[in-house]
């Protein structure tokens, strides 16, 4: 039922287009039509999302989500030829290079806030994760408190690194706070004992750990930083009709079932670049959310069915 | 001490970091050396012309970029251009610029200064017989410039002028900070996916110390063959 | 334009609740300032010794200097960094690795000693030349007098060099500022690091970098007006640098 509704909007959408001059492409779709291309950002270490295969190619969940958009875009624009550039983006340049036109979408593993939507856009969840820490084993930290007086990593231009600072400042820890330019970086740190502890998204530490040397040897905390919060695949503000054709592919890719098969393609299956199985069953309220999909950046929103 | 290090990363990453790194690192230094010479001599001119206001500009502009370090100015044109290119064509949006327009954008503007205070002291210290001789046969200041003033000038900088692209060439390893793979991007890059840092970043450093090492030579040889012309 | 201005923002507290924007930028202004202070420190003085050492007669010492300073100058600074923190501590036995990356204040140290380094082969090439302009006679004849090599530097050929290479000295200085900004790279939040650190948290990307940019210009016209009263006051009338 939702899918014929959708298909009728796009038809109408396609229709509406195709009339000579009555429906002006503006904005981003303007943009790629007279460019013949779109650019997307990636990420280099956000496994299973957004990362760098050993050919240095990106590869992952947002990316595969993000081929069909394109697709859907090449679609709609009628367009024989859609050239796909990519960028590499870190957690602190993906806001400014989306908001200065360097990328069209960026493809990672992005918190979708309230506050974050004061400056872009995100289209429907594809993910849910909430904040922990990873530390080795030896260590036996698994409270947030036990991290008190210690130093702990984070990457910079997080909502994790965010919420690091803040609750280090209402429960005066006295943590010394280390911004890393990127993940595998801020892993890295805590490998080789330069921080003691490193705050990320849960399944993100997960498939940091699971690809490590040692996997034995980390562990991720029971304490959480905070509620399991929705990803979103963001593009630019104030531009609804690129927003309604993203909004439309995506809601398509997860109520038609392409949504499962590509989280269990990342999530339930050996991935490059080491045939590492993350083993990690979908959660039910992610499911829920697939088959009503929706962006809303409020955690509380995402209930099981 | 090196037991347990695993050189052959080194060898498996030869294609990716020459091929995508450095490629991206000479190129960018071939053509914001050029550009910024260019720009340079444009801006020593400047400086040098009779116009106050001209003469103004141009100095307020080197001091300006000379007081701010470079990784600053990296971080203001990576996010600025886009927006400066919307207001400069009067577009809607801020232009797409990708990242290598940027980088190449950033470093001539920023060498441009350092280059311009090299063409300037090459330009005055032309003995003042050779633009009145200049004049004397009817050549236009345009003319004196091109033909008489400029090409002694920059035979005598030469060796200040390419010490200084080596300079730049070292710099460009800079754009590491906005995560633009050049060279250095790129050993970081692997050393990080594989958490081989001290074998990746040993090597770069041997790469970038041989590099710029045979280039000083060559510079230092040509500055022994040139003097003498002198 | 799509970008929302607000100058308010450095009134506005940062994520911690505890201070104002303005307040970090600050802090890193200071932080700025005591790196370069402590590089300049060491570019003085493990200049001096090589700038020294190229001027001896002794083939050694002139030679080792040169390598020294060719050592120095064809590696980026920002290689050089990461070689003193990332390479460093996984060379030198577990203990003592273990130490330096657990050390509080480990990038602050570690930029001052590399960025200090790096200026010294600068600062040597400057003395260097200083002291080969002095006229020759000056040390003939403090040899003639009876002064031992050491004291011939300490009392006739040092004390003039070092005023004669006090403005090119001058740029050497604002250029350790300058380039303690790389020392982000290794975590050292300085001026430039914070004016990021507040773009990331409160996306008002060119209110900051602005006031990291004229925070960085105001430092230069203090310095530029400090060295040059100190140079007023060192100099020494009726030679070339006295004015």
């Amino acid at each position: 039922m939702k899918t014929l509704h959708i298909l009728g909007l796009a038809l109408a959408t396609v229709l509406g287009v195709s009339q000579a001059g009555a429906e002006e492409l503006t904005g981003t779709l303007k943009n790629i039509k007279d460019t013949g291309a779109i650019t997307i950002g990636f990420r280099d270490s956000s496994i299973p999302f957004s990362y760098l295969d050993d050919h240095q190619q990106p590869v992952g969940f947002a990316m595969d989500i993000c081929g069909k958009i394109v697709d859907a875009i090449k679609n709609e624009l009628k367009l024989d030829k859609l050239e796909v550039k990519l960028n590499p983006v870190t957690s602190s340049t993906r806001i400014p290079l989306l908001a200065n036109g360097t990328i069209d979408l960026e493809c990672g593993s992005t918190t979708n806030n309230a506050e974050r939507q004061k400056q872009v856009a995100f289209t429907n969840t594809h993910f849910l994760t909430a904040s922990r820490f990873v530390a080795k084993k030896a260590n036996n930290l698994s409270a947030i408190d036990d991290l008190k007086g210690k130093s702990v990593v984070s990457t910079a231009g997080t909502t994790n690194i965010k919420q690091l600072t803040e609750a280090n400042a209402a429960r005066n820890l006295g943590i010394n706070i280390i911004p890393a330019k990127d993940h595998a970086e801020a892993f890295l740190m805590v490998e080789t004992d330069r921080a003691a502890a490193f705050v990320m998204d849960d399944i993100l530490l997960a498939s940091l750990v699971a690809g490590s040397k040692d996997p034995s040897a980390y562990a991720i905390s029971k304490d959480a930083f905070s509620k399991p919060e929705p990803y979103g695949i963001m593009l630019r503000k104030d531009d609804p009709a690129f927003k309604k054709l993203v909004d439309a592919a995506t809601a398509k890719i997860y109520t038609s079932g392409e949504g499962l098969k590509l989280y269990d393609k990342w999530f339930m299956q050996k991935i490059p670049p080491k045939g590492l199985n993350l083993n990690t069953p979908i959660a039910p309220e992610l499911k829920a959310e697939f088959a009503k999909p929706s962006d809303s950046p409020d955690p509380d929103s995402y209930k099981a069915m | 001490m090196f037991a347990n290090f695993d050189f052959d990363v080194i060898r498996r990453s030869l294609a990716y970091l020459f091929l995508d790194g450095m490629t991206f690192t000479l190129m960018l230094t071939a053509l914001a050396g050029l550009g910024g010479l260019a720009f340079g001599t444009l801006i020593a001119m400047m400086r040098l012309s009779g116009f106050a206001l001209l003469a103004r500009i141009a100095g307020l502009y080197v001091d300006f970029m000379r007081s701010l370090p470079l990784v600053l100015v990296i971080f203001w044109f990576y996010f600025l251009v886009p927006y400066i290119g919307q207001w400069l064509t009067g577009a809607s949006r801020p232009i797409h610029v990708g990242a290598f327009a940027s980088s190449l954008i950033t470093f001539i503007m920023f060498e441009a200064a350092y280059f311009s205070e090299i063409m300037r002291a090459g330009i005055q210290s032309i003995s003042k017989g050779q633009p009145s001789a200049a004049q004397a046969l009817g050549l236009t200041y345009g003319q004196t410039m091109r033909y008489v003033v400029l090409p002694q000038a920059f035979r005598n900088m030469l060796p200040v002028l390419l010490t200084q692209t080596i300079v730049l060439f070292q710099d460009t390893s800079l754009v590491y900070v906005v995560s633009i793979p050049d060279f250095l991007g790129a050993a970081s890059i692997v050393a990080q996916r594989d958490g081989r840092l001290v074998e990746m970043y040993l090597f770069a450093a041997l790469v970038y110390f041989a590099i710029s090492c045979v280039a000083s030579f060559g510079v230092r040889q040509l500055q022994a063959k040139i003097a003498v012309v002198r | 334009m799509n970008y929302h201005w607000n100058w308010h923002i450095f009134f506005e507290p940062d994520p911690t609740g505890a201070t104002t924007y303005l307040d970090l930028l600050l802090r890193g202004l200071l932080l700025t300032i005591e790196t370069a202070l402590f590089a300049w420190i060491v570019a003085l003085v493990f200049g001096s010794i090589v700038g020294v050492m190229r001027t001896l007669p002794s083939r050694s010492a002139s030679w080792f200097g040169f390598a020294y300073v060719e050592f120095f100058r064809n590696m980026p600074l920002l290689v050089q960094l990461f070689l003193w923190f990332f390479v460093l501590p996984e060379l030198l036995p577990r203990s003592a690795g273990l130490w330096l990356k657990q050390l509080p204040n480990a990038p602050f140290y570690t930029a001052g000693i590399g960025i200090g380094l790096y200026m010294s082969a600068r600062v040597a090439e400057q003395l260097r030349a200083g002291i080969g302009s002095l006229p020759r006679g000056q040390r003939m004849a403090a040899t003639a007098l009876g002064l031992t090599r050491a004291q011939v530097y300490r009392y006739v050929l040092l004390p003039m060099a070092f005023r004669i290479i006090l403005p090119p000295l001058t740029s050497e200085f604002l250029n350790t500022i300058k380039n303690t900004a790389v020392a982000i790279t290794i975590g050292l939040i300085e001026l430039t690091g914070e004016a990021r650190s507040m773009q990331e948290f409160s996306f008002q990307v060119f209110e900051a970098f602005a006031a990291a940019t004229l925070l960085y210009l105001l430092l230069n016209v203090v310095v530029v007006t400090a060295m040059r009263l100190l140079e007023r006051s060192v100099a020494i009338p009726g030679y070339i640098s006295g004015k």
